[in-house]
């Protein structure tokens, strides 16, 4: 039995020494798909995104996108033809709103998670590194702010500026809340590199506070800085197709909100019109599915003591 | 000790409410708009009002609803107003007072998260726990692993989808509504069994989301206990498995749990906005759309405010509870 072991893993040993140098691209490479195949929620989440995100962005040269707006075709008619997804009541090309609207849909998401990451990170390292009265007030603001249901102030917001607002403006809404969550997230990380071995010895060779936080701590905030951009932008794509499917989203734009909430005007389940109610929904959920499955294999990532044994 | 840790948790309650309610009255003041300008000249728009006679209006009405008095003031009197839970009257369905209208959906809203919630929690600890002693059932870990890749996605996806297969489609399921359109609520026997009928896809739809977040954090837990001492020697001491999983492990890594429960508390409720909306369920969330469709600013505020003293009441709770199921707490408050 201990025999067996002990040839395998020296197999394994001669194996490993004959390949690349991890320095070397060849050896990257080999290093990067190994860790993949062990990480296998990571590459389900990345297929997801990365098909998503070339279905928004090169979908555009394939698919004519102007017919995204309304009275480019009949009314509700079925996949086929001209419309390979058929058409809306208002002759909007269900294909051409799809392209569109993942597209503005993922770039509001980014945007607002974007200036949630900066904006937290930024208030996160201030209260972590300075502490004292600073810190007090910063992380009463947060954990009262925490309380409060987002959506809801959110909704309070967009009825009052509703007319006239794009997705531009819809992601600076919500990035207006976004930054709560990072900025607890990085100052609890700060509190403890404050003290790590690393920062005191930088601290003792005389190395002054810019270089300490940019040349030691920065780095090393990497990793948490990358988890807590995907876990912004999921929430505020949350955010915002929630707010568009209750109407509050930008009515001339064909987001997939605003398209789960025209469903819901036209009543689309009582005239049958499954083409136009399955797509945006699918999208929606391999959204989602695809930002958590990433998220969880960068929390393998980034804790190695989950890692499953054996 | 207890009795200052309530005085605490009470204390910061209030502060919550006080800085959301004001947040709230705050937020409308920095937006140029004026609601009674606009709403007079949406009117003079339609029924052919000059224009000379909505400026004398527009100041008649802002002495009716206060607007001529300073800012600290008409702050003092929301506040009043807050506290005695008196929201004003509804613009879209006046003369009907905003805590009535609130009252009438409140117990559906209440009625169908509770009892989802308490379910959800209910079966993801359990099967979250069950996923983490039993790491060789394969059963076990394909389940686990579909609730919480479930779990990413929002409750009203999972409506749409249940609508489409299972009413829209089939027509096992009425596709909207909290009761037929035909009958009046009452307290009959074939009214509550209707209810039931219309709450079954709505409740479905949140029960299948949550289990999985209830499912991740108990198995995060449960893995963390196994490794304790105590564990091996509940083995050591011969005590069946069954004694072993729920006395010696579930009971300590519930804990954990139960302030999820406060705090996703919140969470629920903004979720279950919009089960509502998909399925026109005649709760809160579909008040808040139907006010916001109609520029209701009273009805709004009323929810919003309700919404938040739900969960800032139901934090306490949860922290007033805490100290009778973990002795610890006890001890060093």
């Amino acid at each position: 039995m201990s025999q067996t072991n002990a040839t395998e893993s020296t197999e394994r040993v001669e194996q490993f020494a004959k390949e690349a140098e991890w320095g070397t691209a060849h050896g990257m490479l080999l290093g990067t798909a190994r860790y993949l195949l062990r990480n296998p929620q990571m590459v389900l989440g990345l297929i997801l995104m990365l098909s998503l995100a070339g279905f928004a962005l090169f979908g555009r040269f394939f698919v004519d996108i102007t017919q995204a707006s309304p009275l480019s075709g009949p009314a509700s008619q079925p996949p086929g033809g001209a419309f390979p997804l058929g058409t809306d009541p208002q002759g909007r090309s269900v294909l051409a709103v799809m392209v569109e609207g993942s597209y503005l849909t993922i770039r509001t998401g980014m945007i607002a998670g974007f200036i949630g990451i900066a904006f937290g990170s930024a208030v996160g390292f201030i209260a972590g590194y300075f502490g004292g009265w600073v810190d007090k007030a910063i992380t009463w603001t947060v954990d009262v702010l925490l309380t409060v249901p987002a959506i809801l102030f959110l909704v309070v917001i967009s009825a009052m500026v509703q007319t006239g607002l794009n997705s531009f403006g819809m992601a600076l809404i919500i990035a207006l809340l976004a930054w709560r969550r990072p900025a607890r997230q990085i100052r609890s990380q700060v509190l403890v590199m404050r003290k790590a071995g690393y920062v005191e010895m930088a601290k003792l060779s005389g190395a002054n506070s810019m270089s300490v936080i940019f040349r030691e701590i920065a780095p090393n905030l990497m990793p948490y800085l990358v988890s807590s951009f995907i876990v912004a932008v999921a929430a505020a794509i949350l955010a915002s197709v929630g707010l568009e499917a209750m109407g509050l989203g930008p009515q001339n734009e064909p987001t997939l909100g605003m398209t789960i909430f025209w469903i819901m005007q036209f009543s689309a389940f009582m005239l049958g019109l499954w083409w136009w109610i399955l797509p945006p929904v699918l999208i929606l959920i391999v959204l989602f599915v695809g930002l958590y499955l990433i998220n969880a294999g960068l929390d393998e990532l980034a804790n190695p003591r989950l890692r499953r044994r054996g | 000790m207890y009795v200052r840790l309530i005085v605490k948790r009470i204390i910061m309650l209030v502060t919550v409410i006080w800085a959301a309610a004001t947040l709230n009255f705050m937020l409308p003041q920095l937006s140029p708009k004026n609601p009674i300008a606009e709403k007079l000249t949406q009117l003079a728009a339609t029924s052919g009002v000059d224009p000379a006679s909505i400026q004398a209006l527009t100041e008649a009405f802002n002495l009716k609803f206060g607007l001529d008095k300073p800012l600290w003031l008409r702050y003092i009197d929301y506040l009043r107003d807050i506290a005695t839970l008196n929201f004003g009257t509804s613009i879209s369905s006046y003369p009907a007072k905003v805590s009535d209208l609130i009252g009438a959906a409140m117990p559906w809203t209440l009625g169908l998260m509770v009892s989802t919630t308490l379910i959800a929690f209910a079966l993801g600890t359990l099967i979250g726990a069950y996923a983490a002693w039993k790491r060789d059932s394969v059963i076990m870990q394909t389940v686990s692993s579909i609730l919480m890749v479930f779990s990413a996605i929002p409750f009203y996806l999972i409506g749409l989808v249940l609508i489409y297969f299972l009413a829209a489609n089939t027509g096992w399921f009425p596709i909207s509504g909290g009761y037929s359109m035909f009958s009046v609520p009452s307290w009959s026997f074939s009214f509550v069994q209707e209810v039931l009928y219309h709450s079954i896809l709505p409740a479905f739809s949140i029960i299948i989301a949550s289990i999985g977040i209830w499912a991740i954090g108990m198995r995060g837990m449960m893995v963390t206990v196994q490794g304790e001492d105590y564990m091996t020697f509940a083995k050591a001491k011969g005590l069946t498995p069954r004694r072993q999983f729920l006395r010696y492990g579930v009971r300590n890594a519930v804990l954990p749990q139960v302030t999820a429960l406060a705090l996703f508390f919140g969470q629920i409720v903004t979720g279950a906005v919009l089960v509502e909306v998909v399925f026109g369920y005649p709760g809160m969330g579909n008040l808040l759309l139907e006010s916001i469709t109609l520029f209701d600013y009273p009805t709004i505020y009323g929810i919003v405010f309700i919404l938040i003293l739900t969960i800032a009441v139901s934090m306490l709770l949860v922290d007033l509870i805490y100290p009778l199921i973990d002795p610890r707490v006890r001890v060093d408050a």
